[in-house]
């Protein structure tokens, strides 16, 4: 059986698969850091746009991914572009709830003590209210990416690729290594992707914060 | 809190091509209702079976400390795996036939990391002092899991259960894949005969399924925990 598996890694079609995969999670990704960041910081100091945020985003993260994935279908028709619609729908909700929350709980008197220093508007942003919610924002954009590697998987279903193909082929035709062999992948990426990120939370988690954190824990 | 996902809700609806009413109004019974009942029965279900294996391995991961990494181990592992992976390895192993059975097993495992956790989370939040105040009461160490630890650790466990609950019905769906019956299989039909209104009843239905679940268990949680209702959770 492992053999087998390993033959289906071997055909042509898998590292295109494998591409797909990424480049579907990635841009839909990297769109949705686009799209939910400017809008965090924008709100930060407003309590009605953050309230608003976070609302839309935990209703956003309750719309099960197979639902949008399938909206998009009469919408945008089948296909590579209209599964990156959803998949960078589904993966907005987790970055705009975490930056939100992160941008709002940073310490009203650092804040003070900033402005007092002298600090403008967005000096206070870039030199303390992103840093010190870093971490924060990072764990929602490592939610996102597990869970946007993981939806991709669902893009078979409307034409989109990916690894999921693997899986709905040796499905259909009964291939249990090929089955088997999408699943795993799929499953390896997830994993590769959670401890990737995860150690680029730790990287992008300021010195400060970290003998902070330590000093507490 | 529900405009947002009410005016969608039209926007969908209002598009004359995409919704055939008059398909809805002859399946509403045969087709869609039994599925809305069998995604309502896979998810309780799967939270009941879950519940009955994390609680106590809740409890007993906040006693004994040295349990909790490995347990957060394997469920954390188990949760990362995508959910149509996860379906796809279960129906492989000899003996396991489609149906709702995978999408069970697979619907209880996503829930064990998020209920475990919030069960010691729970538990860790009751004061020390309270404990003492029930010890000297004389109370005996059972008495003081089932009248004081948990009860108060009651909203933290529930707050749990609302995010497994949402999950579950998200993930839910794709079970229809292998025959697991739900909402699912509105979505998986009108994609395979290419007609819209299958899959925007089933999409719309299990999002609403899902919030309706989400603010019900919002609101068990606020009235669980009266002292927290000025904070947002």
């Amino acid at each position: 059986m492992l053999f087998k598996i390993l033959e289906v890694y071997a055909r042509p079609d898998f590292p295109e698969k494998l591409r797909q995969h990424i480049v579907l999670s990635l841009v839909a990704l990297l769109v949705a850091i686009a799209i939910a960041m400017p809008v965090a910081v924008m709100i930060r100091n407003t309590r009605l746009g953050a309230a608003i945020a976070i609302n839309i985003g935990n209703i956003g993260r309750a719309v099960p991914s197979l639902a949008i994935l399938a909206l998009a279908l009469p919408f945008f028709g089948i296909g590579f572009g209209s599964a990156l619609v959803a998949l960078t729908a589904l993966a907005i909700p987790p970055i705009l709830i975490n930056a939100s929350t992160g941008l709002r709980e940073v310490d009203k008197g650092i804040i003070d003590a900033a402005r007092g220093m002298g600090l403008s508007g967005s000096q206070i942003l870039t030199g303390i209210q992103l840093p010190i919610a870093a971490p924060v924002i990072f764990a929602g954009i490592k939610t996102s990416a597990v869970q946007t590697v993981a939806s991709a998987t669902l893009a078979t279903f409307i034409g989109g690729g990916g690894l999921g193909d693997l899986i709905v082929e040796g499905y259909s035709r009964k291939g249990p290594e090929i089955l088997l062999a999408g699943a795993l992948a799929v499953a390896i990426l997830a994993i590769i992707t959670e401890v990737g990120f995860g150690m680029l939370e730790r990287a992008f988690t300021p010195k400060g914060l970290k003998i902070a954190q330590k000093r507490r824990g | 809190m529900s405009n947002p996902a009410l005016l969608l809700l039209q926007d969908v609806l209002e598009e004359p091509k995409l919704i055939d009413w008059e398909w809805i109004k002859e399946n509403f019974w045969e087709d869609i209702v039994p599925a809305l009942q069998g995604h309502i029965f896979l998810s309780f279900i799967s939270i009941g079976i879950a519940l009955i294996i994390a609680l106590p391995v809740g409890v007993l991961s906040a006693r004994y400390r040295k349990a909790y990494p490995p347990v957060t181990a394997v469920t954390g592992a188990l949760y990362s795996i995508p959910s149509l992976a996860l379906l796809a390895i279960l129906i492989s192993i000899p003996g396991v036939a489609i149906g709702p059975s995978p999408v069970i097993i697979a619907l209880v495992a996503y829930s064990l990391l998020i209920l475990i956790r919030n069960t010691v989370a729970g538990l860790d939040s009751v004061p020390p002092e309270t404990i003492d105040a029930a010890r000297g009461m004389g109370l005996t160490n059972r008495q003081i899991l089932f009248r004081v630890e948990l009860p108060l650790a009651l909203p933290i466990i529930v707050a749990g259960i609302r995010i497994a609950t949402v999950t579950i019905i998200g993930i839910a769906t794709i079970g229809a894949y292998i025959n697991g019956g739900g909402l699912g299989t509105l979505i998986f039909d009108g994609i395979g005969r290419q007609f819209p209104t299958m899959i925007i009843s089933g999409a719309v239905l299990a999002t609403a399924l899902a919030i309706v679940a989400d603010l019900l268990l919002l609101a068990l949680e606020r009235y669980l925990r009266p002292w927290a209702r000025a904070r947002r959770t």
